[in-house]
C-alpha cells in the first residue's frame, strides 16, 4: 500500500519508536518567538545546556511588536519579553530577526517568505497558526513551551502519529471567493474540533490552482478545525514561489532538492483515515457570527435560529450570541462595524493587500470605522510600496502600518474596545481575543475592503 | 511546572461546562506577556475574564465563584475538572496548563482535548483523563445534585470512577507516559538521555 505525504515526512523523521510509548521525532526547523519561548530557554539554564542544533532555530518577535511605531514598547511587561528574547538569542547563538529591521516580522509570513521553510521539513514552533507553513508541504505543528525547551535540547519531540485526513477541494471558485472563505466554509462543516487528531491534506483541483499566499492562509486555518497540521502537496507553484528566495537552496543544491520535492506526494494507492470532498461552487464569501471560528455563513445567509436544537446546544448558541449581540435569524449585511483589520498570519501578506486595494481604488474608507491595514512582514510592506498599494490605500483614507502581530490578539497596542464590532481578517473570533468584550466578526480580506468602505457588514462583490 | 508524581486521586470536582473552551478563555492573552514561572501567577489568572469582571469583582454566577466550588483545590478538594467537550482548543500557549496547575488542579476530565493543549498539560504534570460523552454527563449530573460528589482517578490502574453512582471507565495513556506520570519524570530528561539515537539517525540522513 502507497504512503500519503504526510506518512512520507513523517516516517523519514522517525528517530525511533520509544517501547510503548510515543515516536521520537526530528525536527528539522525551530521557530521561536518572544511569548512561548522565555521559560524554556530558563529550562536550559537550569538544566546547564546549550542548544543543542542553534543553527536549525530562528527567532524573532511578533505577538508584542508596536504597529504605529517601532522605537520602543511601550508596555514595560510586553518590552521585557522582547528583550528577553534578544538576550536569550545572544547568549544561545540563535538567530534572531530583531524588531523593526527588514527581516522582521510575523513568523508564519516570514518563514516561508524567506524560503526558511521547505518541502519535506518538520517544523515546529510554540504557536498553534504553526500549521501555516504545510502550505509549503511540510509538516507544521504548534507546540507549548515544555515542547520549545524539548527541541532546543535535542531538536526532537515525542509525538503519537496522528490519523491521516484529506479534503478535496473541486472546481472553480466563484468571483469574490478566498482561500479564507475556503478555510471559513471547510470549518462550518467540520466544526471546530472535527479533525482533532488528524493531519489533514488539502487536495483537489480548487487548491492546485490557488497561489501560495492562498495555500498558506488556508494551511494556517488548520488549527480551527482541531488538526494537528495542515498540508499541501509541493507543485510548479511552491517550486516557483521559493525558488531565489533568502535561504533557497541554490545551483545544483536547488535542482537536487526540487528532484526530492517531486517525490512528496501523496501515493495513488494511499489510503487516509478520513476523506471528504467539497465543491468550490458552494462556497460564497463568507462571515462568523459565533465566538468560534465554525460558527459562520455565508455573507448573505442569516444566523441560525434555536429551532431544532437540543437543550445544550441551545444554551451554547444563546452565550454565543448573547456576547456578539447578535439575534437567532438576524441578518449581518448592513450591519455597523467600529473597527476594520487586515492583516495577521492569515492573511497578512502581499495577495491579501492586493485584494484589499483592489476594493478601495478611487473610494474612500467610511469615516465610521478605525482601520488597522498592517503587513506581516517588512518584505510584504516594502512590495505593497514597491507596487503602489500604498498609494491607493492612502487617497482611500487609509493608513499602511508597521508589521506585526497587532489586533489578531490583545498582546500589543491594537485592542479593540469593549463592545465595539471588529470585522478582521485575522483567524480567531474567541470571546475576548481581541480585547476584553471585543466582538469578532471573521472575513476575507475583500469582505473587510468592503465592510471599511459603506462603515457596515458589505458583500465585496457588489464592488466588483 | 513541577513535576508530581501520580498514583490515586480522590476528590471533588469543579463542573466547568463549556463546550470549546479555548485557551484564550482558560488565560487571556494578556497574562502572556511575562517571563516568569511562578505558579501564583498563573494559577490566579485561571479563568479570569469569566472569574472576576472589569472592575476585578468575582462574577457571582460563574461555577468557580460559587461557594461550594470556589474553595481552593488541596488533597481531596476540587482536585479535578469536569470540563466540556474539545477542552484547550486554539491557542498553543502552555501558560493554559501552568495556569491550571497553578490553581492547584491535577485532572481535568473531558470527552475530547484539542492536542496541542493536552501535551500540554501532561508536560505540566496535570492529567487529561478522556471519558465518554455520556460518562461525562453523568459526571455533571452527579455533580449537580451533590457538589460534595468524589471521583476517583486510579493512574496505574487507568480508570476513573464516578463514587456515587460506581460506574468505572478504562482511559488511554501510553506505557512510556504513564511511566513518566507514576514516577515524576519529563519528557526532556528522556530526550537528553537518547540523544546517541538523535546523532545517529542525523549521521544516517547526511550520508543518503
Amino acid at each position: 500500500m502507497g504512503k500519503t505525504l504526510f506518512e512520507k515526512i513523517w516516517d523519514a523523521h522517525v528517530v525511533q519508536v520509544v517501547p510503548d510509548g510515543p515516536t521520537q521525532l526530528y525536527i528539522d526547523r525551530l521557530y521561536a518567538h518572544e511569548v512561548t519561548s522565555p521559560q524554556a530557554f530558563d529550562t536550559l539554564r537550569d538544566k546547564g545546556i546549550k542548544v543543542f542544533r542553534p543553527e536549525q532555530v530562528v527567532a524573532m518577535p511578533d505577538h508584542n511588536t508596536p504597529s504605529d511605531q517601532q522605537e520602543v514598547i511601550n508596555d514595560p511587561i510586553g518590552r521585557k519579553q522582547v528583550e528577553t528574547l534578544a538576550k536569550n538569542c545572544a547568549e544561545f547563538g540563535i538567530k534572531h530577526f530583531a524588531m523593526g529591521t527588514k527581516d522582521n516580522g510575523i513568523i508564519h509570513v516570514v518563514g516561508p517568505e524567506k524560503a526558511l521553510s521547505l518541502p519535506g521539513m518538520t517544523i515546529v514552533c510554540g504557536d498553534s497558526h504553526t500549521s501555516t507553513h504545510g502550505a509549503v508541504g511540510a509538516l507544521a505543528m504548534g507546540i507549548g513551551t515544555s515542547e520549545v525547551a524539548e527541541v532546543l535540547a535535542s531538536q526532537c519531540i515525542l509525538q503519537g502519529k496522528p490519523k491521516s485526513m484529506r479534503i478535496n477541494i473541486e472546481g472553480e471558485l466563484q468571483k469574490g471567493v478566498t482561500a479564507k472563505d475556503i478555510a471559513l466554509y471547510i470549518m462550518a462543516q467540520m466544526t471546530t474540533s472535527g479533525a482533532t487528531g488528524y493531519v489533514v491534506e488539502y487536495a483537489g483541483s480548487t487548491i492546485r490552482n490557488l497561489s501560495m499566499e492562498g495555500r498558506l492562509t488556508l494551511s494556517n486555518l488548520s488549527i480551527e478545525m482541531g488538526s494537528r497540521a495542515g498540508i499541501i502537496a509541493p507543485d510548479e507553484t511552491t517550486f516557483e514561489y521559493l525558488k531565489g528566495r533568502e535561504y533557497a537552496p541554490k545551483g545544483a543544491d536547488w535542482d537536487k532538492a526540487v528532484a526530492y520535492w517531486k517525490t512528496l506526494k501523496t501515493d495513488d494507492d494511499a489510503v487516509f483515515d478520513k476523506e471528504v470532498t467539497y465543491k468550490a461552487e458552494d462556497i460564497k464569501p463568507r462571515i462568523t457570527y459565533g465566538t468560534n471560528p465554525g460558527a459562520g455563513i455565508a455573507i448573505d445567509e442569516t444566523v441560525p435560529t434555536l429551532d431544532g436544537l437540543s437543550d445544550a446546544e441551545k444554551v451554547q448558541l444563546t452565550a454565543q450570541l448573547d456576547y456578539m449581540q447578535f439575534k437567532p435569524g438576524q441578518k449581518l449585511e448592513d450591519t455597523p462595524v467600529d473597527y476594520c483589520f487586515l492583516g495577521a498570519c492569515t492573511n497578512g501578506r502581499i495577495e491579501d493587500f492586493r485584494a484589499f486595494a483592489s476594493i478601495v481604488k478611487g473610494k474612500k474608507k467610511s469615516p465610521n470605522v478605525v482601520a488597522w491595514l498592517v503587513p506581516g512582514s517588512w518584505l510584504v510592506r516594502k512590495q505593497i510600496i514597491d507596487e503602489g498599494i500604498d498609494k491607493i490605500l492612502e487617497e482611500a483614507g487609509f493608513e499602511l502600518r508597521l508589521p506585526s502581530c497587532s489586533s489578531c490578539l490583545a498582546m500589543n497596542p491594537d485592542k479593540v474596545p469593549a463592545g465595539k464590532l471588529s470585522i478582521s481578517t485575522s483567524n480567531r473570533n474567541f470571546v475576548g481575543r481581541q480585547g476584553p468584550g471585543a466582538r469578532t466578526v471573521l472575513a476575507s480580506p475583500l469582505v473587510v475592503a468592503a465592510s471599511a468602505i459603506t462603515g457596515v457588514i458589505t458583500d465585496p462583490r457588489k464592488f466588483m | 511546572m513541577a513535576k508530581q508524581k501520580f498514583n490515586i486521586i480522590k476528590s471533588t470536582c469543579i463542573p466547568v461546562a463549556i463546550d470549546n473552551c479555548n485557551t484564550d478563555l482558560i488565560i487571556p492573552a494578556r497574562y502572556l506577556a511575562s517571563t516568569t514561572r511562578d505558579p501564583k501567577f498563573f494559577g490566579d489568572a485561571f479563568m479570569h475574564d469569566l472569574r472576576f469582571d472589569a472592575d476585578g469583582k468575582p462574577i457571582a454566577d460563574f461555577v468557580m465563584n460559587k461557594p461550594e466550588f470556589s474553595e481552593a483545590p488541596r488533597e481531596g478538594v476540587h482536585e479535578i475538572i469536569v470540563g466540556g467537550q474539545n477542552w484547550g482548543s486554539g491557542s498553543s500557549r502552555e501558560h493554559a496548563a501552568w495556569a491550571i496547575a497553578g490553581y492547584g488542579v491535577r485532572v481535568v476530565i473531558s470527552s475530547s482535548f484539542a492536542d496541542i493543549h493536552r501535551n500540554n498539560l501532561l508536560n505540566c504534570f496535570v492529567l487529561p483523563v478522556i471519558v465518554t460523552p455520556a460518562f461525562q454527563q453523568e459526571l455533571f449530573d452527579t455533580i449537580a445534585k451533590n457538589p460534595q460528589a468524589i471521583v476517583t482517578v486510579d493512574v496505574p490502574n487507568q480508570t476513573v470512577t464516578n463514587e456515587t453512582t460506581g460506574h468505572s471507565e478504562k482511559f488511554e495513556i501510553n506505557g512510556y507516559k504513564k511511566h513518566c506520570l507514576v514516577n515524576a519524570l519529563d519528557d526532556i530528561d528522556y530526550l537528553l538521555s537518547v540523544q546517541d539515537k538523535t546523532i545517529a539517525y542525523e549521521q544516517a540522513r547526511a550520508v543518503k
